[in-house]
């Protein structure tokens, strides 16, 4: 199985030149992105079985590539099988969607060739097995994804987005480096040699934090995130897709083989750390959300809060392995995973959903847009079944595992410390908070957008996307539905992951009646998202139905509330930052240090009133700015050095050797 | 090998470094010149006693080489283009004659702190062969460094690189090969910079590389 996925990824790293040449055919994109398709799709059925096998095989393969003495190491286990199908899920409905959508393409040239190595690359440091390996693919995985983020470049915001993001993931890979850097003085870069050694508990806790930077840089956690609200929405759409919906994850397969598998078994401290990030972090970003106006970035800010909620799932993991509480940490382990996966689904889902609507109108900002569900009705219809799955409301995926994360939140007082006791509660309010907020946001998202009156000549005239694409957010809708209908398949297939790296598995929930799932004991609590979705669509059709039964049928079509004005103009409907308003001002005072400055004109003055809103950010004010400005002025003195005399380079050069000279003499 | 050999290679290493001090005071381009002959005539001097000694026919070669090329072909040249340039009456204000005599006496005595401690185990001819080319070495280095003008900058280069050659001679077993093509990129540097220098005075009037500074805006 490890030869069918290394042939695959040999195949995508081949289709990389072919990119090229196709990129100049009229026709290039479809063959490429076809192509992608059957290697993904192969890939991801390969994983899948890897996953399902009961026996649960382990397969590991050497290459002779890569440093001359250790050779590339390679492994196929649960935990990479997990994620090789969230990668290859992801890129096949990404290459499904780019099907139609790739040939809107302005220049192909920049995105054909880069598509199917990044690819590749996600897939590489999955499979990877020694250190060099797993970061020369994380290197190339950042590297390929920069070049499509400034691929529209002549759009200055994007050089930028694709700057900021350049040096944020050479600092995550620094850091990374030094994680294994400290893991290699006494095992060396072979995973298996790491896995067996015994690093002491000050080393191990070092590589800990070393790899919550490194892959929460890349993941997008506060306060590393500044670059992903710039950059994913930078990239083509079905690249924003798979960045947000799959690096991301990628990212924390990351944190999860280092932290849970590579190193030896939890300090009770790291656990307080990773909360402390990943609840304000889900706040903090859906917070965020909340303020934007353009579509792609209110989805790469809910992408944080996403990775907020892994991140609080896999500490929870960590916290109760540590106390030794396995159970529990199965139960919160899972429930991240479970995250992963559905994140992956919907945020690829949202992001189709945003390009189709980019494709048909040609803006991102809400303001300009509205009424679309007349125009694109089964694009509204599946980004409608996104937004309700990303709000974690029932009978969705969403649901599911916020609802497995808050099941082993409400099992803390089992915990002996105190300090975790008090802790845990606090970031189970931030994530509720954040959960509520999320609905929020999408409710924006998608009554701004889709409902309403079209808000601009654009948005009136938008026409239907294309039937690949709409195919590709109609599949993952549907795999929305199922993954929340029957979340006890998907719980089963994670036992393996969760018994391999916390060390124990949920119940069983293949035999329950009714494919009810029960976390704990049904005493407890247990979910049935049939039911609900039985119930739910058994309601909605009888009270539709009575409806028109019962009501008058005559059709009638006649002003929208109009609020008793004559005119009823457009631009008298809710706006994008009339609707979240109240939020900005219950905090946005604080975190935002949101200000709002009205002007009224004169009284019998002919000028219209004006209300601005000015918001910062104040991490980027108060981390990023005084960083880049240390920068510049120390750049700006060592610059003196690049207009020297040619005598004083001589003496320099000569003042160094003798200095040098001196060292060995003394 | 004889005290006597010793002692004679042990002199004409010395004179080497002695040539090296005379050329650091040299005011005048057509004196540093003939210093810088004398220099190269000394050098071929002591690789061919070091042929000699060693038994190294090779050397011979080398020696001819440094002979021909660097004491006869490159001052004569230099000669010609400086009385082409007119620049023969132009005197450099160098550090201060005292000044750099001094540094020059302390780089000698700590390429000789160096060398006599990182190499007890060789013998004594290389020992005190490769202490005074690094001398050689370290005192072209400070010519270049106290001059303003191109072409004493040049001549404290050629005469670098003869401290070069000297501790290659002196260390048992260089092919002429290397030798050879270490004299051509010499040669081929002399062309060089030869050419530039005359490019340099058509732009600048001078060859006072303080023009270019100017010319590049540089801040001093």
């Amino acid at each position: 199985m490890i030869a069918v996925a290394l042939w695959s990824v040999a195949v995508l790293l081949a289709l990389a030149p072919a990119g090229i040449a196709l990129s100049m055919r009229p026709r290039g994109s479809v063959v490429l992105y076809g192509a992608c398709l059957v290697v993904t799709a192969t890939l991801c059925v390969t994983a899948l079985l890897h996953l399902l096998d009961p026996a649960h095989p382990v397969l590991s393969a050497t290459l002779p590539v890569g440093l001359p003495w250790l050779g590339a190491h390679f492994r196929l286990d649960a935990l990479s099988a997990f994620f090789l199908v969230v990668i290859n899920l992801g890129g096949l409905a990404a290459s499904l969607f780019a099907l139609g959508y790739g040939r809107h393409e302005d220049s192909p040239g920049r995105v054909l060739p880069f598509y199917p190595a990044y690819l590749a690359a996600m897939n590489v440091v999955v499979l990877a097995n020694d250190a060099f390996s797993f970061l020369v693919a994380w290197e190339f995985m950042s590297l390929t994804s920069w070049a499509m983020v400034v691929s529209h470049h002549r759009e200055a915001e994007n050089v930028r987005a694709g700057y900021v993001y350049l040096l944020m993931a050479s600092f995550g890979t620094l850091a990374l480096l030094l994680a294994f850097g400290l893991l290699a003085s006494s095992a060396g870069y072979d995973f298996d040699a790491i896995r067996a050694s015994h690093p002491s508990a000050a080393l191990a806790s070092m590589v800990a934090i070393l790899a919550l930077v490194g892959a929460g840089s890349k993941a997008g956690l506060v306060p590393l995130h500044a670059w992903l609200p710039l950059a994913h929405p930078a990239a083509p759409s079905h690249v924003s897709g798979l960045m947000s919906g799959v690096m991301t994850k990628v990212a924390v397969y990351g944190f999860v083989r280092i932290v849970f598998d590579l190193l030896p078994e939890p300090v009770w401290w790291w656990s307080i750390v990773v909360l402390l990030v990943g609840g304000p972090t889900a706040t903090l970003g859906v917070l965020y959300a909340l303020m934007q106006r353009d579509i792609k970035r209110v989805l790469a800010y809910s992408t944080i809060e996403n990775i907020g909620i892994i991140f609080t799932g896999l500490g929870l993991a960590l916290a109760f392995k540590a106390q030794g509480l396995d159970w529990v940490a199965a139960l919160a382990f899972t429930a991240a995973l479970l995250h992963v996966f559905n994140h992956a689904l919907f945020k690829s889902l949202l992001f189709f959903g945003a390009g189709a609507v980019l494709e048909a109108t040609g803006v991102r900002d809400m303001e300009k847009l509205g009424g679309l569900i007349h125009r694109m009705p089964k694009t509204a219809f599946a980004v409608l079944v996104g937004c309700v799955a990303i709000s974690a409301l029932p009978p969705f995926n969403g649901f599911v595992s916020e609802w497995l994360t808050f099941q082993a939140i409400l099992l803390s007082p089992q915990l002996p410390s105190w300090g975790l006791k008090l802790i845990i509660p606090a970031v189970g309010g931030l994530l509720a908070l954040a959960a509520a907020l999320a609905a929020a946001c999408f409710v924006k998202l998608y009554g701004i957008s889709f409902l309403g009156r079209p808000r601009s000549d654009v948005a009136a005239s938008a026409h239907e996307t294309d039937r690949f694409s709409i195919a590709a957010m109609l599949a993952l809708a549907a795999l929305c539905l199922l993954a929340g209908v029957l979340p006890g398949l998907f719980i089963d297939a994670l036992a393996p992951v969760s018994k391999t790296m916390v060390g124990n598995i949920m119940p069983h929930q293949a035999g329950l009646q009714w494919l009810t799932i029960v976390p704990i004991a049904e005493s407890r609590s247990s979910y049935n998202g049939l039911l609900v979705f039985l119930f739910a669509a058994f309601c909605g059709t009888a009270a539709a139905s009575a409806i028109h039964r019962l009501a008058s049928d005559r059709l009638r079509r006649a002003p929208a509330w109009d609020c008793g004005y004559p005119d009823a103009n457009p631009a008298i409907q809710y706006s994008a930052s009339s609707f979240s308003q109240p939020i900005r001002r219950v905090f946005g005072s604080v975190i935002f240090a949101a200000r709002e400055i009205g002007e009224m004109p004169e009284p019998l003055a002919a000028a219209p009133a004006k209300l601005t809103v000015a918001m910062r950010d104040l991490i980027w004010d108060a981390l990023y700015a005084p960083i880049a400005t240390v920068i510049g002025f120390v750049t700006e003195r060592i610059n003196l050095l690049q207009f020297l005399t040619i005598r004083s380079y001589l003496t320099l050069v000569f003042a160094a050797l003798i200095v040098l000279l001196l060292v060995v003499a003394l | 090998m004889s005290s006597l050999q010793f002692d004679i290679a042990h002199l004409l290493a010395g004179s080497l470094v002695l040539a090296s001090f005379m050329m650091l005071y040299q005011d005048r381009l057509y004196a540093l010149l003939n210093v810088y002959a004398l220099h190269a005539g000394v050098l071929a001097l002591s690789v061919a006693w070091q042929a000699y000694v060693q038994q190294a026919p090779h050397l011979y070669v080398t020696a001819l080489i440094a002979l021909v090329f660097k004491a006869v072909i490159i001052p004569v040249a230099l000669h010609r283009i400086i009385k082409r340039l007119g620049i023969h009456r132009e005197i450099e204000n160098v550090i201060g004659v005292g000044l750099t005599m001094m540094a020059g006496i302390g780089l000698v005595a700590l390429s000789m702190v160096v060398m006599l401690r990182v190499t007890p185990g060789a013998d004594a001819l290389a020992r005190e062969d490769l202490a005074f080319a690094l001398s050689v070495v370290l005192l072209g280095l400070l010519i270049m460094v106290t001059r303003r003008n191109a072409v004493s900058q040049v001549v404290g280069f050629m005469s670098l690189e003869n401290g070069l050659v000297l501790a290659a001679t002196g260390a048992k077993g260089m092919p002429l090969v290397v030798e050879i093509s270490v004299a051509f990129s010499v040669l081929i540097a002399f062309i060089v910079i030869g050419i530039f220098l005359f490019r340099i005075r058509e732009r600048f009037d001078s060859v006072d590389v303080q023009a270019l500074d100017r010319f590049r805006g540089e801040r001093r």
